[in-house]
């Protein structure tokens, strides 16, 4: 086996931004910015190996773990999983806790999509961020690592711990580096998404629990706990317990509020991560736990128009929001909103076009608020203030600003040709399959968009005379350009040729429509000593 | 190595308490500390010529060397058992392992009193020698196999304890907190004998192992026993600070020399605990238990919400400290309600967390103090901290996040054995209430984090006086590397996560006739007497 299909191409993705936060913060306040883009290249190019090497059919086979340093010998997959690079290391043995990892075509994307904003991060903040330098790329750095660590988790403890340990840094870049309001933003934002986590810790534990009576098998592990089967009533408590922390990440509807603040005071790094990537993690989460773990639940007749709802009413009531929003970042903090209810509405459409739609818009999304953030930031650093009423008359000071804010503008809206519109239209696609009604309202969030985008540019770019600090602002450096035409490139060849990421996703996005149309529901007999008895009898 | 060492010292494997003479090995640790203690006084007393001048560091010294030989004959436990079953002090690996936390807990105050006590002006020997007596009080109360024999560990570490809070005489809020302390400790006394006189009075012994074959051959549960446990758990609570029995904690807490107030939440707790356990698991054990876990859960959630609701609101950072102690009660609470091999196993391991990390918080607070010994406890006193002193702020986070639970510390993966004892013993919403008030506590020590870090201190120089002696450094450092370290560590083979719980294990009997246990392999009796035949 090589190295490119091992599981030790994971771990370095995961272990060498955690080492380069050491190393970046050893390395001083001059160096530490070198350091962390050195990391941050190398991490791109592993991610970019990764990609070339990924196989969308392969599958782990059974794998026998060897005596390590915490015992334990138990194998984590006795049957065929489709995932490749897997890893199964004993950790804590005799809970079952092991070092279980592995990645499919979703975790691929989310992983190459981090490692790719990873060192356009450090480039965005290279003049942004003054004070405490070695501090912030440490922060960043970690941050990576679990993120990275939370797409690629096999094992229930492991997830729940990179979950929670992205969370510290954020917490602090947010609160150090970030604006006026920053500790209100950081504080928030904190106690927001450990609500959810803590909830869904007593949901792990609950089903390993489960999983031990019945089975007899202490194991953390994704595809031990897909095997356990629930009473309805059961399976009810614990999706919510999972949907209640997946949808504060990401943000849904009415646990959005936490969103514009933490965007808002972030500094530009910190906007690009969460908007990135962080928000996908509930998504993600949404795809790899919520409904394979409890099909029933997610089909049943309340869940899904539920869902489906918040989704739309995230797509208006945030389009809405937008459009009267003075500062420009918390108006792009709502396009984050709209744009994962698009995603909501593509997981619970249930079928192959939703959720290849949902995973496509994951990544151009990916790729186009971060945008959107980077020019907020550099447009920030040049004029101190994210006010849209601050600015007017860009365009002929900063020419090539311009043009990549209204390209940015026109993938976020999902204009043809960008990556923005191939996915959304596989999401109505796929909506209008199951739901038609929800997608001929999801389809006019397409419109409230340009409704909210296109004035914003306008009054940023074109409207008023110059003012006389705009007339002289300078216009894009080439270290700006190598963070902005990269993703420009990538929003454009996702729009015309999206062909590769499908493929390569499409098994994943199947096997994970095929679990979640197994039923895991049992009927259990109602609990009578009687009935206890004549079971012990036997 | 050490067990071996004891064996050619003719300490037999199997100890029989029946025999007056086998006591000498099963008390050889509290011996050894008394015998210690006595010799520091002396020392002190000796070597000062006028009384009135502090002790030399050398008393410090001699006192923790006076815990590592405690320690040491400690071990003289290792792998011992008890045969007669009428033994006043119970020996086995629990009670070794329960000892450890309680020496671990004095070493780490004697760190922290280092230098604390110049600053205070309170450099006594004397200071040095209650800390080990209180010890002992703990080592007795918590090994102790009888009720009476609780009780007197109680009192000796009780009265020792008294006097150390109110040790700074001369500071008001020292000697309120003692006196405090002292009347309603008195009074929880006074309830615990009382509730002895009742159990033995139904059951017709304080044994704790024959009170549960006594309660068996009784069959029903009379009221006079129902009283009696009620008021034994009441005299408990109040040792471990357990809501509504909390009242004197913050003020004594607040008041005593900050060391003290370390030993207090880590080492009184510990044993109180223990001796908890002891009776209710063991000697209560299934008698009256649907009234004795009810009540305990129900004092563990009111601990847990309450205390974590108030320490939001307290402007000091010790206040806060000492309610965050009080609803860590509450956690280990549900621990004891678990009832289960598994809930003891949480307990030990939590406890072992505990103390590193609660007596780290203290060690932070001391090291934020002025040159005279006033410590500055507002949150605004903690500005800019993380700028001026990376390094202590850095542990404080750990120890503020391993308080609250975060992963990647410690505290984490004890409140998950908690969770984990919960939910296998059938109380998952007990579970889900103890990770909602450990939500609540995540907010006030994420406050403290957020003033170090996000604030910008007063002045340039403000936290420069800030610092603590290199011993202490190095102790509390060490703390913090070992609560980061033992999350990755603990689930070692025969680490510390499994020796809780075979530790755990031991006060069950799980033998023919017991109950068995999952997570309790039961021995074949044969094997046993084979290793120990094979054994020289």
């Amino acid at each position: 086996m090589n190295f490119l299909q091992s599981h030790w191409i994971l771990t370095i993705l995961i272990a060498l931004p955690l080492v380069g936060a050491l190393l970046a913060y050893l390395s001083g306040e001059k160096n530490a910015r070198m350091t962390a883009l050195v990391v941050g290249i190398a991490e791109f190019a592993l991610a970019v190996l990764l990609y070339v090497g990924f196989d969308p059919a392969a599958k782990c086979g059974t794998s026998v773990v060897a005596r390590n340093l915490y015992g334990g010998s138990q194998g984590m997959t006795q049957q065929q999983v489709p995932m490749s690079n897997c890893a199964d290391v004993a950790w804590f043995a005799d809970w079952g806790i092991h070092y279980r990892i592995g990645m499919d075509g979703i975790s691929l994307f989310m992983v190459v999509l981090t490692a790719l904003l990873l060192p356009l991060m450090v480039l965005g903040s290279w003049t942004y961020i003054r004070d405490r330098q070695r501090g912030f790329y440490a922060s960043l750095l970690a941050l990576t690592s679990g993120v990275v660590g939370v797409f690629v988790s096999l094992d229930m403890f492991l997830f729940y711990v990179f979950w929670e340990m992205m969370l510290i840094p954020m917490y602090f870049m947010i609160g150090i580096w970030g604006g006026k309001e920053r500790i209100y933003a950081a504080v928030k934002f904190f106690l927001y998404t450990a609500v959810g986590s803590l909830l869904m810790l007593v949901a792990i534990l609950y089903m390993y629990w489960k999983l031990y009576t019945e089975t007899g098998t202490l194991s953390f592990g994704y595809y031990d706990f897909l095997t356990v089967m629930f009473t309805p009533a059961q399976a009810s408590v614990l999706f919510l317990a999972f949907a209640l922390a997946f949808a504060i990440k990401v943000p849904v509807f009415p646990f959005h509020t936490w969103l514009p603040h933490a965007h808002v005071q972030a500094p530009t790094a910190g906007s690009v991560i969460l908007a990135g990537v962080l928000l996908k993690m509930g998504t993600y989460g949404f795809i790899r736990f919520a409904l394979p773990f409890f099909p029933d639940v997610a089909h049943s007749s309340k869940v899904v128009p539920a869902a489906m709802i918040l989704g739309l009413m995230g797509i208006i009531y945030a389009a809405l929001v937008a459009a009267v929003q003075p500062n420009a970042k918390k108006l792009v903090a709502y396009t984050s909103v709209a744009h994962l209810g698009f995603v909501i509405l593509g997981i619970f459409a249930l079928n192959l076009q939703g959720m290849q739609g949902a995973l496509l818009v994951m990544i151009s999304h990916g790729l186009s608020t971060p945008m959107l953030f980077f020019m907020l930031g550099m447009l920030y650093e040049r004029r101190h203030s994210y006010e849209i009423a601050d600015f007017g008359g860009l365009a002929a000071s900063m020419p090539m600003f311009s043009s990549l804010l209204v390209f940015a503008a026109m993938a976020s809206v999902g204009l043809p040709g960008t990556a923005g519109f191939v996915s959304e239209f596989l999401i109505l696609l796929g909506t209008f399959r199951s739901e038609p009604f929800y997608a001929l309202i999801a389809g006019t969030g397409v419109i409230f968009a340009a409704y909210y985008m296109l004035p914003m540019v306008q009054r940023m770019l074109f409207n008023r005379e110059p003012s006389p600090e705009n007339a002289h602002v300078p216009d894009l450096s080439a270290r700006e350009l190598v963070i902005l035409l990269p993703l420009a490139a990538l929003i454009i060849l996702l729009g015309v040729y999206p062909k590769p990421v499908l493929e390569r996703m499409e098994p994943a996005a199947r096997a994970t429509i095929e679990a979640a149309n197994q039923s895991r529901i049992r009927i259990e007999p109602a609990y009578t000593p009687v009935a206890q008895h004549s079971e012990s009898a036997d | 190595m050490l067990p071996s060492l004891f064996d050619s010292l003719g300490r037999p494997r199997v100890l029989d308490l029946a025999l007056q003479t086998h006591y000498f090995w099963a008390l050889l640790p509290e011996i050894v500390l008394s015998l210690g203690a006595m010799a520091v006084l002396l020392v002190d007393v000796f070597q000062k010529e006028n009384r009135s001048e502090p002790s030399r560091p050398v008393i410090a010294w001699l006192s923790l060397v006076v815990l590592g030989l405690a320690a040491v004959a400690n071990t003289a436990l290792y792998g011992v058992t008890e045969a007669s079953g009428r033994g006043l002090v119970a020996v086995d690996a629990f009670r070794m392992a329960t000892n450890f936390i309680y020496l671990l807990a004095a070493a780490l105050t004697l760190l922290l009193s280092i230098g604390y006590l110049d600053r205070r002006g309170i450099n006594r020997g004397e200071f040095h020698v209650l800390v080990l007596f209180s010890t002992l009080g703990m080592m007795l109360m918590g090994g102790a196999q009888d009720l009476m024999m609780i009780f007197i560990g109680l009192e000796v570490m009780s009265v020792a304890i008294y006097v150390l809070v109110g040790f700074d005489r001369l500071d008001p809020r020292s000697s309120e907190g003692s006196l405090k302390y002292f009347l309603l400790g008195a009074f929880s006394s006074a309830f615990f004998l009382y509730g002895i006189a009742l159990v033995w009075g139904s059951l017709g012994t304080t044994q704790i192992q024959q009170m549960l074959g006594s309660a068996n051959s009784a069959g029903r549960v009379g009221p006079m026993l129902l009283a009696g446990m009620a008021l034994v758990m009441i005299g408990f609570a109040f040792k471990v600070a357990a809501m509504p029995f909390h009242l004197w904690t913050p003020d004594a807490y607040d008041g005593a020399p900050t060391p003290i107030t370390s030993l207090m939440s880590t080492g009184v707790k510990a044993a109180a605990f223990a001796a908890f356990i002891r009776v209710f698991m063991v000697g209560f054990g299934p008698t009256a238990e649907y009234e004795w876990r009810s009540a305990l859960i129900l004092m563990g959630g009111i601990t847990m919400f309450g205390a974590n609701l108030i320490a939001l609101t307290q402007g000091s950072v010790k206040r806060m400290l000492a309610y965050s102690s009080i609803a860590h009660a509450g956690y280990l609470l549900v621990a004891l309600a678990a009832n289960n091999p598994r809930g003891v196993g949480a307990f030990l391991f939590y406890l072992l967390v505990y103390t590193l990390m609660t007596a780290g918080a203290f060690g932070l607070v001391i090291a934020n103090s002025r040159e005279d010994g006033q410590e500055r406890l507002t949150l605004e006193d903690w500005s800019g901290f993380a700028s001026q002193q990376p390094a202590l702020a850095a542990m404080f986070s750990i120890f503020l996040l391993s308080l609250a639970g975060f992963p990647l510390t410690a505290g984490f993966l004890g409140k998950l054995y908690i969770l984990r004892a919960a939910v296998e013993a059938g109380l998952p919403s007990v579970a889900a209430m103890l990770v909602i008030a450990s939500l609540i506590s995540y907010f006030y020590y994420l406050r403290l984090v957020v003033v170090m870090y996000m604030r910008p201190a007063r002045d340039a120089e403000e936290h420069s006086g800030a610092g603590l002696p290199t011993a202490t450094f190095t102790a509390v450092a060490i703390a913090a590397v070992l609560v980061v370290g033992l999350f990755f560590l603990g689930g070692v083979r025969n680490g510390p996560l499994a020796a809780a719980q075979r530790s755990a294990c031991s006060i069950f009997d799980t033998g023919p006739g017991g109950r068995s246990y999952a997570e309790c392999p039961v021995a074949a009796p044969a094997t046993t007497q084979q290793t120990a035949a094979a054994r020289p």
